[in-house]
C-alpha cells in the first residue's frame, strides 16, 4: 500500500497532492474499484482554469460514466496523457501512474479536504 | 429484497461485486470486467445463470402450446435439439425471447429473469391440453464458455460433450450429478450451459472451477456477459426490446415463420412488411474511445434518427459498439452522430455481429 500520509481527499473520491503552490489531481483507490475497468478519461486542456467543487472531466468505465471535481482551484499546467492510450493505469496505480492533472496556482477553498484516516472512514460501511 | 441463486455464498467468498439483476443478487465481476472478458475470448469463462428462468411444458398439448406460443417452428424440433424463438403477444410485440429445448418427455423454455413471473402467467392464458412447471427454483444453470470449454467440460462429465453439436444437448453427468449439457451460449464463443438441481449446484460450480483453472478459465460475472455477449450482437431482453417492440425491428425476423400456420402475433407480424419494419436494428461504431450508452439518441443531419438501445466499449475490437434502433428511411450512408451526455460523438454504421469466433479454433 502507496503511503498516502501526504494525499487530501475529497467526498467525490477525487485526491490531492498539495506541492508548494502546485497540486497533482487523480481518484482514490476506493473509487476505481467502485467503477471497474476504466476506458476513457476526459481531462482538460492545459491551460484551463479549474475550480475547486466544479467539473473538470468525466470518466468512463464499462459500467458507467462520471464526472470529476477538482478538490482545488488552480490553472492546469500538465495533462496525464498516459490515459488516452492506457485509462487503466487509473485502475492499477490510482495514486502514482493513474495521476490525472497537475495545477499552477493552486488555492483551496469551498471543497473540505479530508486526510486518509478520515477519508477511510467516510467510506467504510 | 434480491433473491439469491444456490451459488450466491460462493460468490460473495470469492469477493465478487455483487449487483441486483432480475430480482437477483449477482455477480457483476469478480476482478475486472476486462480480464473476465479476455478470458472468455482467448481461453473460458464460468458463469452463473441460474437466475434464468426455466419453464417445464408437458402433455399430449405441448407441441401445439409451444407452437401457439412461439415464433419459431418446433414441429421439426427432435429430442435433444434447441431452438432460438421470441415469444410475441397478439400486437406482435415481444413477451420475451427464449431458448426452448426438445426432451422425449416435452419441452423446456428458458426465459430471462425479470420475465419469469410474467412468462408463465403468459404461457398459463395460452395452453391447451399442457401442463405447465416452472423449474426455475429448482434448477441451476452454469455456463462454460470460451475456446477452451470443451476440453474443461470434457474432464468432467461422463460422456464426451466434444461431439455434441451446437444447439443440442445430451443428459449426462458431471462431477457424479446429472446434468443436462448444451452446447449453448451468450457469448459469441463455443461452449456449454449445463442444467443441474439447484441442490447440486455447488459441488458442480466447485469441481469446473477447480478443473478450469489450468485451462485460463476464470469465473465470470454479468459484466462480462454483457460486453461479450453485444459484440456477439445478441440481444438483450428490456434494453433492445420489449413488449412493444416487434422482432422484425429489432432484427430477429429471421425467428418468425409465418408459414408455420396461426400462432400468438402471426396476424399482426402479418401486417408487418418485414423488409421495411417501423424500426431498423442497427450496428455502430464509435470513434475513438467514447461509451454510448442504453438510451443515448442517434442524430442524423441535426435531427433525432433513433435511440441507442446497447452500448459498451469492445474490449476485442478496442473501440466503442453500440446497437441502434432507428428510423428504417435512414439511408446506410448517412452520417451519424450519437449524443453521449451532450457530446456528439461520431458513429459509422457497421454490420452485425461485431465480433465472429474463427470456427475450428
Amino acid at each position: 500500500m502507496a503511503d498516502l500520509s501526504a494525499y487530501r481527499f475529497t467526498a467525490t473520491h477525487e485526491w490531492v497532492l498539495l506541492d508548494d503552490g502546485r497540486a497533482t489531481v487523480g481518484i482514490t483507490d476506493n473509487a476505481q474499484s467502485q467503477l471497474g475497468d476504466v476506458i476513457f478519461v476526459e481531462l482538460p486542456a492545459a491551460g484551463t482554469v479549474v475550480k475547486a467543487g466544479a467539473k473538470f472531466g468525466a470518466i468512463e468505465s464499462v459500467k458507467a460514466a462520471s464526472d470529476l471535481y477538482a478538490p482545488v482551484s488552480g490553472t492546469v499546467s500538465q495533462v496525464n496523457d498516459a490515459l488516452s492510450a492506457q485509462p487503466e493505469l487509473v485502475n492499477r496505480e490510482p495514486y502514482a501512474g493513474g495521476w490525472m492533472i497537475r495545477l499552477d496556482g493552486v488555492s483551496e477553498g469551498g471543497v473540505e479536504l479530508l486526510d486518509e484516516a478520515a477519508y477511510e472512514a467516510s467510506t467504510a460501511g | 429484497m434480491a433473491a439469491r441463486t444456490p451459488l450466491y455464498d460462493r460468490h460473495v467468498a470469492a469477493g465478487a461485486r455483487m449487483v441486483e439483476f432480475g430480482g437477483f443478487d449477482m455477480p457483476l465481476m469478480y476482478s475486472s470486467i476486462r480480464d473476465e472478458h479476455i478470458a472468455v475470448r482467448t481461453d473460458a469463462g464460468l458463469f452463473d445463470l441460474s437466475h434464468m428462468g426455466e419453464v417445464r411444458l408437458t402433455g399430449d398439448g405441448a407441441e401445439a402450446s409451444v407452437q401457439r406460443l412461439l415464433t419459431n417452428d418446433v414441429t421439426g424440433l427432435r429430442s435433444g435439439a434447441a431452438l432460438y424463438s421470441v415469444m410475441c403477444n397478439e400486437k406482435g410485440g415481444i413477451v420475451d425471447d427464449v431458448v426452448v429445448y426438445r426432451d422425449p418427455g416435452g419441452y423446456l423454455i428458458v426465459v430471462n429473469a425479470a420475465c419469469r413471473s410474467k412468462d408463465v402467467a403468459w404461457m398459463r392464458d395460452h395452453l391447451d391440453g399442457t401442463e405447465l412447471d416452472d423449474l426455475s427454483d429448482a434448477l441451476a444453470l452454469l455456463a462454460v464458455q470460451g475456446p477452451r470449454a470443451v476440453e474443461i467440460v470434457q474432464c468432467v462429465a461422463a460422456v464426451d460433450v466434444g461431439t455434441t453439436d451446437p444447439f443440442h444437448f445430451v443428459d449426462t453427468e458431471v462431477g457424479g450429478v446429472h446434468a443436462a449439457v448444451s452446447r449453448t451460449g451468450y457469448t459469441g464463443e463455443d461452449g456449454f450451459e449445463l442444467y443441474v438441481d439447484a441442490d447440486a449446484a455447488g459441488s458442480v460450480w466447485d469441481v469446473l472451477l477447480a478443473t478450469g483453472r489450468e485451462f485460463g478459465m476464470l469465473p465470470c460475472g454479468l459484466g462480462a456477459r454483457d460486453t461479450l455477449r453485444l459484440e456477439a450482437g445478441l440481444r438483450l431482453y428490456g434494453q433492445d426490446m420489449d413488449d412493444a417492440t416487434d422482432p422484425y425491428s429489432c432484427g430477429l425476423g429471421w425467428t418468425v415463420k409465418l408459414a408455420k400456420g396461426d400462432f400468438t402475433g402471426a396476424s399482426a407480424l402479418r401486417a408487418l412488411d418485414p423488409k421495411h419494419p417501423p424500426r431498423r436494428f442497427i450496428g455502430l461504431r464509435l470513434e475513438g474511445r467514447a461509451i454510448a450508452r442504453h438510451g443515448n439518441s442517434v442524430i442524423a443531419r441535426g435531427r433525432d434518427a433513433g435511440v441507442v438501445t446497447s452500448g459498451t466499449f469492445s474490449f476485442t475490437l478496442g473501440y466503442g459498439i453500440a446497437t441502434a434502433s432507428v428510423d428504417p428511411e435512414l439511408s446506410p450512408d448517412t452520417p451519424l452522430m450519437i449524443d453521449i451526455r451532450g457530446s456528439l460523438a461520431p458513429a459509422v454504421r457497421v454490420p452485425l455481429p461485431f465480433y465472429r469466433r474463427t470456427k475450428g479454433a
